[in-house]
C-alpha cells in the first residue's frame, strides 16, 4: 500500500515569487520523513506541492518533478482530486466538519464522493480507523454526536481517522501537534509510531525534538536570505542530522545557534 | 521595609438603588413642574429624563468619581437613544393593533370580496394572492440568488467577472420598487399586449428586488465559513462541486434561510409594483398565469383610498389586512429562526 515518492528539482511559484528552488529528496515508503526549518522556509509548501493542495491558493504553480509510483504528479493527465485521495492530509488545525457527527466525520472521505456502503462495512471502518487513530476507546459511546464536541487534540485523531479511513498510500502532516497541549501531542506521536507499518508519512514540525522522537529521516530547509526563495539544505537519516550533520547551518539551527 | 505608597483599590459607590430612587424624584419633581406649567404626559416625560439625565451623574461624580459619573451618563443615554428608537415601533403596533383586530373574524379571513358592497367580505384572496406571488418570487430569486453567491464566492475570486457582478447586485440593490414593477409591466406587453396584469408579472417583479438582497446575504454567510474546512474536503479527494455541495452549503445554511426569509419579509409588504403589474381584483384568483390576482399591500391601498360608502367598513378592512400582513412577515420571521437554529452546526456542549 504505502509508496515512496521521488522529488526532482522542485521549484513552486506563487504567482510571480519563487518561493522554494530546487528541492530533490527521496522519501522512502512506511517511513516518516520530518521537515523542519525556519518559519517560511516553505515546508509546508512542499509538503503540499506533495498531494497537489497548493493548488487551492490562487496564483501557486509548480515546475519540476514528484513521481509517486512511477507516475509524475505533475502530469498532464493528473487528475488532482484522484491524487487527493491516494495522498491524505492532516492539518495543522484540527479541522472537524461541523456539520458532521463523529462517526460521518470518519466516513466524510467516501460519504462526500457518494459511494454506497453496507452499514456493517462502515461500522467496521469507523471501528477501525478510529482505533487505528486511538481514539476508539474515547468515543465509541457517543459516536453520533457532533465532532466539535471533542476536544482539540481528541479532534486532531478524529481528523487522522477521518485521513486514513480512505486508506491513501501517503499521509501528510503538516504541523499536526502545533495546536495540542504535551499530553495529546504524545499521544498523536504514538499514533505516528504505529501508522508508520502501513503508510508512507512526511511530517512539517517547528518542534526539533518531535522531528527526532518520530523520524527516520529528516529534511532540513532553510532560506538563502530575506526575499529569497526557501532551499533544502541538508536531507539525511535523523540520527545523523541531530549528531553530525553535514552542513554547518544544520547544526546551527538544530543546536539553537541560528543566525 | 518598602517605600511603596498603600494604594487603595476600592471607593465610595452609590447604592444599587440609586438609580430607581433619582428616577422617583425625577418623575416627582417634572410632575410637580408639568402640573404647574400645564404640561401634557410627553413633557412631563422628557422632563422626567432630562432631570434623571442631570441628576444621576452628578450625584455619581460627588459621591464616587469621574469615571463611574461618565459610565451613568453614557449608560443613560444608550438606554435613552434604545427607548426614542422603540416608540415609533411600539406606536405603529398598538395602532394597527386597535384598529385592525376588531376587524378580524371568521368571515374576513375566509371570505373573498367578490360582490360585496358595504359591510361584511374578507381578504382570503388578498391572503392567497399575496402567499402566491410572494412564493413564485421565491421560486424564481433564491437559486439565482443562491448560484450567484456561490460563483462570487468559491469560483470569481478578485476576476473581472465577479467584480463586475457585485458592482451590478449592488446597483440592483437600489433600484426603487416602482421601476422594478414598470420594468416586470413592460417585459409582460411585450409578449401579452398593452394591459396585461399578470400575478406572475407580480412574481418577476419582486424577484428583482429580491435577489440582490439573497445574494448579499449569501455571499456573506459562504464567507463565514472557514478555509480550513474547504481544504480538510479537498485533501480528502472531494472535487470541489461536492466540496460546495456537501460541506459549504451545509455549514453556512442557517445563515442563508435566515437571509432568504428576510429578503422575503423585504419584499412581501412591497406595493407599487404589484399595483402596476399584478393588479386588484375583488375575487380569488390563484392562476399565475391568467388575470389580475389581489395581494394584501394592494388590497390595503385600494380600501383605504377608496373605501366605499360608508368609508368606515372599507377602512376597517384595511386595517385588519394590514395587521394580518405583519403577522404574516412576523411569522417569516419567527420561522426563519427556528429553522436557523435547526441547522447550525452543532456544538454538542
Amino acid at each position: 500500500m504505502a509508496k515512496s515518492i521521488d522529488v526532482s528539482d522542485l521549484d513552486i511559484y506563487y504567482g510571480d515569487f519563487l518561493a522554494v528552488e530546487g528541492v530533490s529528496m527521496t522519501i522512502p515508503a512506511r517511513s516518516v520523513t520530518a521537515l523542519i526549518g525556519p518559519s517560511g522556509c516553505g515546508k509546508s509548501t512542499v509538503l503540499r506541492s506533495l498531494n497537489r493542495m497548493h493548488e487551492v491558493i490562487p496564483g501557486a504553480r509548480v515546475e519540476g518533478n514528484i513521481v509517486i509510483d512511477g507516475q509524475d504528479l505533475y502530469g498532464p493527465d493528473v487528475d488532482p482530486v484522484e491524487v487527493r485521495r491516494q495522498i491524505g492530509m492532516v492539518f495543522q488545525r484540527p479541522n472537524p466538519f461541523p456539520t458532521m457527527s463523529i462517526y460521518e466525520n470518519v466516513l466524510a472521505g467516501s460519504r462526500l464522493n457518494a459511494k454506497k456502503m453496507k452499514k456493517t462495512l462502515a461500522d467496521e471502518i469507523v471501528e477501525k480507523s478510529l482505533r487505528a487513530a486511538n481514539l476508539w476507546e474515547e468515543v465509541k459511546e457517543r459516536l453520533n454526536k457532533p465532532g466539535s464536541s471533542l476536544s482539540g487534540g481528541q479532534q486532531q485523531r478524529l481528523c487522522i481517522a477521518r485521513a486514513i479511513a480512505v486508506e491513501p498510500q501517503v499521509l501528510l502532516m503538516d504541523e499536526p501537534c502545533s495546536s495540542l497541549d504535551p499530553i495529546s501531542t504524545s499521544a498523536i506521536e504514538d499514533l505516528i509510531h504505529d501508522l508508520k507499518t502501513s503508510y508512507t508519512i512526511v511530517i512539517v514540525t517547528h518542534n526539533m525534538q518531535q522531528a527526532a522522537r518520530v523520524s527516520e529521516d529528516t529534511a532540513f530547509f532553510n532560506l538563502a536570505g530575506a526575499g529569497k526563495p526557501g532551499r533544502l539544505v541538508e536531507m539525511n537519516s535523523t540520527r545523523k542530522i541531530f549528531s553530525n550533520p553535514d552542513e554547518d547551518s544544520t547544526e546551527a539551527y538544530i543546536s539553537g545557534r541560528f543566525g | 521595609m518598602s517605600a511603596v505608597a498603600h494604594i487603595p483599590l476600592t471607593h465610595p459607590r452609590l447604592p444599587r438603588w440609586a438609580p430607581w430612587l433619582v428616577t422617583a424624584v425625577a418623575g416627582a419633581a417634572s410632575a410637580l413642574l408639568a402640573m404647574s406649567i400645564g404640561w401634557g404626559v410627553t413633557g412631563w416625560a422628557v422632563a422626567a429624563v432630562l432631570i434623571y439625565t442631570v441628576a444621576l451623574p452628578a450625584w455619581s461624580r460627588v459621591v464616587e468619581n469621574r469615571r463611574a459619573a461618565k459610565d451613568r451618563l453614557l449608560t443613560t443615554l444608550v438606554w435613552v437613544a434604545f427607548a426614542i428608537a422603540l416608540i415609533p415601533l411600539v406606536s405603529l403596533i398598538w395602532k394597527v393593533v386597535e384598529e385592525g383586530a376588531p376587524a378580524l373574524s371568521a368571515e374576513f379571513m375566509t371570505y373573498s370580496m367578490r360582490n360585496v358592497v358595504g359591510e361584511g367580505g374578507g381578504i382570503y384572496h388578498a391572503i392567497m394572492g399575496t402567499l402566491v406571488i410572494t412564493a413564485a418570487a421565491a421560486v424564481i430569486s433564491i437559486p439565482i440568488g443562491v448560484m450567484t453567491a456561490i460563483y462570487l464566492v468559491e469560483y470569481g475570486g478578485r476576476s473581472k467577472t465577479a467584480r463586475t457582478i457585485t458592482f451590478l447586485v449592488d446597483v440592483m440593490t437600489g433600484i426603487p420598487s416602482i421601476v422594478a414593477g414598470l420594468f416586470a409591466y413592460a417585459l409582460f406587453v411585450l409578449f401579452f399586449g398593452e394591459g396585461i396584469r399578470l400575478g406572475i408579472g407580480g412574481a418577476v417583479a419582486l424577484s428583482l428586488l429580491m435577489v440582490p438582497v439573497v445574494v448579499r446575504s449569501c455571499e456573506e454567510m459562504l464567507k463565514l465559513v472557514p478555509h480550513d474546512l474547504r481544504e480538510a474536503s479537498y485533501a480528502l479527494g472531494v472535487p470541489k462541486w461536492r466540496t460546495i455541495i456537501k460541506v459549504v452549503l451545509p455549514t453556512s445554511l442557517a445563515g442563508i434561510i435566515t437571509g432568504i426569509t428576510l429578503a422575503l419579509s423585504r419584499v412581501i409588504g412591497e406595493t407599487a409594483p404589484l399595483l402596476i403589474i399584478a393588479g386588484s381584483t375583488d375575487s380569488l384568483n390563484l392562476n399565475l398565469f391568467n388575470e389580475r390576482m389581489q395581494t394584501l399591500p394592494v388590497f390595503i391601498y385600494y380600501s383605504y383610498t377608496q373605501p366605499g360608502v360608508p368609508p368606515s367598513f372599507g377602512q376597517e378592512r384595511a386595517w385588519g389586512a394590514a395587521l394580518v400582513l405583519i403577522l404574516i412577515v412576523m411569522t417569516l420571521n419567527l420561522l426563519a429562526r427556528a429553522i436557523g437554529r435547526y441547522f447550525a452546526p452543532k456544538t454538542g456542549r
